[in-house]
């Protein structure tokens, strides 16, 4: 099991040059990424299995003993993300070739695709704080790439600034990394965790507010998200739908591990986060009800979501941490499988405004169900895949007393609906007001091209078995944040 | 030691935490390439200072801490590979719309000019959306058109090279 760790990032790597190389050759160049990204899930399901019933493995790169060497470690929580990313990874590259744009005209695409990729699993399985800085610029440099390809006057001018505000975020990062070095000695997160314990409580307590700012830019936390809905939805669709299934919860996920494996009990920022998830979840859905496009009301609905996770992080609780782990799984789910449809629906539309969309149940009807489910998991009405998390949450927030930010919650989540339900009667049920400014593409029964739908409805499905195998995966995550809140077992794994 | 590059952290912070709240794309790169200079410099003079850390070439306690050099090395060539990438981002952002303003998000105005139509308002956003100056100024007449050439080439170019 110990050789299958490095391969989730490796692989893609490899492929990338792959890519490169077989550049001229695009069909030799697409089954090389998809076999990666097959091979990738297939060792993370692996990775899965194994951590689950044996506990976290680490493995020291290079042969350095861990708090010298580069430590890479799975525990639950890492292996259940990279799980989800690789399949949704897979499933929107081959979105991205049934699609006419970005995939097809340009060469460079797949092999970035596989360095983000690379980025991503690089993320989650780290145990070694440099390294989560060195994986993170590796997938936000792909991304800058990803997002500005092409070079239009819309992408450049938001690309810019989705760059300018990453850079500062990793200028902090640095900032934080230097300050935590020179107060510990170490950087391996498992080591960090023994050593920060040893530190003045005032020191620790400030270490962990500039790690929650550092990680909150990452995950669009409140007062440092503006620059994701202006971002994101200028990106071809299926660029924008990994990032809004995957960067920011990498975010997420960089916010989860550092709070609760570096800092003590008693030094958490659980009052910053707390009122952070608040504002969030209530700011963005009232950014997202005054949008008129649909992958822009989407963008501010993930913002509004990140509130949710963090929410549960800041309970630090089993209940609210779990919850919080499988809002994650459920919202990428769910975020990319809605992204993909608002591409499906510019394909067939030409447009992504909702007043230049209209009747679109009759004229795409598979379209219409790929959007409603997902959408209505997405606000939490019951047999759907975003109720579980939600519902935990509210139990485990009553539980420990947190009465706000539960109403918060609740508020939140009764807007995502109207959000959702805007767009489907603009989109759906209305007629269109205008003339779509773009060209709209006829399109057959399935509502697009054979490879764009497909990919969408197996996500959908993905979704669905979340929804329906709910208790089993609710045990699994509520095993994670066991992991989580009591190390013993990750500091085993690492340090021996 | 550390003193005066504590010191020389703080001056980068502080002229980059300026340059950055500009308005001007190029000063904020400068900015932003300053402000990582800082934490550069932060993250040297986070270990032990000493003598170069080679074996057999000293005492071991004698020894500069090794780890924070690498870090920084490490940071210093992502920096550099994404300020690059940023000035490349920024000579298209002038080339497309021929300043380097930082622009205000599109998607916004566009819906507070949806809520405010019927009040005229429009017009005024209007007027500051459209992407070139009129071409009152007769001095410029020649760059100008040369730039305009170079677009063109480069648009053409995109358009024939960029799906090979």
């Amino acid at each position: 099991m110990k050789q299958l760790v490095v391969l989730p990032v490796v692989l893609p790597l490899l492929a990338a040059a792959f890519s490169i190389m077989f550049g001229r050759w695009r069909s030799v160049q697409r089954c090389v990424c998809i076999a990666t990204l097959v091979t990738t899930s297939a060792i993370s399901v692996a990775l899965l299995i194994a951590v689950d019933r044996d506990g976290p493995i680490a493995v020291s790169a290079g042969g350095w003993a861990a708090p010298v060497g580069i430590g890479l470690v799975v525990d639950r929580l890492s292996a259940i993300m990279l799980t989800v990313s690789s399949l949704m990874l897979l499933g929107v590259l081959i979105y991205a070739i049934g699609q006419p744009g970005a995939e097809r005209n340009h060469v460079g695409f797949q092999s970035v695709y596989m360095i983000l990729a690379a980025g991503v699993a690089g993320s989650f399985i780290t145990g070694d704080l440099f390294n989560l800085f060195v994986s993170f610029e590796v997938m936000l440099t792909a991304s800058y790439v990803l997002l500005t390809l092409g070079g239009t006057r819309e992408r450049v001018r938001s690309g810019m600034t989705y760059v300018v505000i990453s850079l500062l975020a990793s200028a902090l990062f640095i900032t934080a990394l230097a300050f935590l070095y020179s107060a510990t000695g170490t950087v391996n997160m498992a080591d960090l965790h023994l050593k920060i314990a040893e530190l003045p409580s005032g020191l620790r307590l400030s270490f962990a507010v500039l790690l929650v700012v550092v990680f909150g830019v990452k995950a669009g936390l409140f007062p440092l998200y503006s620059w994701l809905p202006d971002s994101y939805p200028t990106a071809p669709s299926p660029v924008t739908a990994v990032f809004a299934g995957l960067l920011t919860k990498v975010g997420v996920y960089a916010l989860i591990r550092t709070q609760t494996l570096l800092f003590p009990q008693d030094s958490r920022a659980t009052t910053v986060l707390m009122v952070a998830a608040g504002v969030t979840m209530v700011m963005g859905i009232l950014g997202a009800i005054a949008q008129d496009d649909v992958k822009r009301i989407l963008s501010f609905n993930i913002v509004s979501h990140i509130g949710f996770m963090v929410m549960g992080l800041a309970f630090f609780s089993i209940a609210g941490l779990a919850s919080a782990i499988f809002y994650a799984v459920h919202h990428i789910l769910a975020m990319t499988t809605l992204f993909l449809v608002g591409g499906l629906i510019q394909h067939a539309g030409g447009s992504s405004r909702m007043r230049e969309l209209g009747n679109m149940v009759r004229s795409a009807p598979v379209v219409a169900v790929l959007f409603l489910v997902p959408a209505l998991g997405l606000a939490g009405i019951p047999p759907l895949s975003g109720f579980v998390p939600k519902f935990g949450l509210i139990q485990a927030g009553f539980a420990e007393g947190h009465y706000w930010v539960v109403g918060a919650s609740l508020v939140a989540s009764l807007l995502t609906l109207y959000s959702v339900v805007k767009i489907w009667i603009g989109v759906f049920w209305s007629p269109a007001t205008e003339p779509p400014s773009g060209t709209p593409h006829p399109v057959g029964r399935l509502g697009g091209p054979l490879l764009m739908v497909l990919p969408t409805m197996a996500l959908f499905v993905l979704g669905l078995c979340v929804a329906l195998w709910a208790g089993p995966l609710y045990g699994l995550c509520e095993r994670a944040a066991e992991g989580l809140l009591n190390p013993a077992e990750y500091l085993k794994a690492v340090l021996g | 030691m550390t003193v005066v590059l504590a010191f020389a952290a703080a001056t980068l912070f502080a002229i980059g935490t300026y340059l950055v709240l500009q308005r001007k794309l190029s000063r904020i790169i400068i900015g932003l390439a300053l402000l990582s200079h800082g934490s550069n410099v932060l993250l040297m003079s986070s270990g032990r200072a000493g003598i170069a850390p080679l074996v057999g070439s000293g005492d071991l306690t004698d020894f500069s801490d090794p780890l924070p050099q690498a870090l920084a090395l490490t940071t210093v060539v992502i920096t550099f590979g994404v300020t690059a990438l940023l000035l490349a981002l920024a000579f298209r952002s002038f080339l497309l719309t021929r300043d380097d303003e930082v622009e205000d998000d599109v998607g916004d105005r566009d819906v507070a000019r949806g809520s405010w139509r019927d009040k005229d308002l429009a017009d005024g956003d209007e007027a500051e959306l459209t992407p070139l100056p009129d071409e009152s100024d007769e001095a410029d007449g020649d760059t100008r058109s040369d730039v305009d050439q170079d677009l063109a080439t480069y648009a053409e170019f995109v358009e024939n090279e960029g799906g090979r």
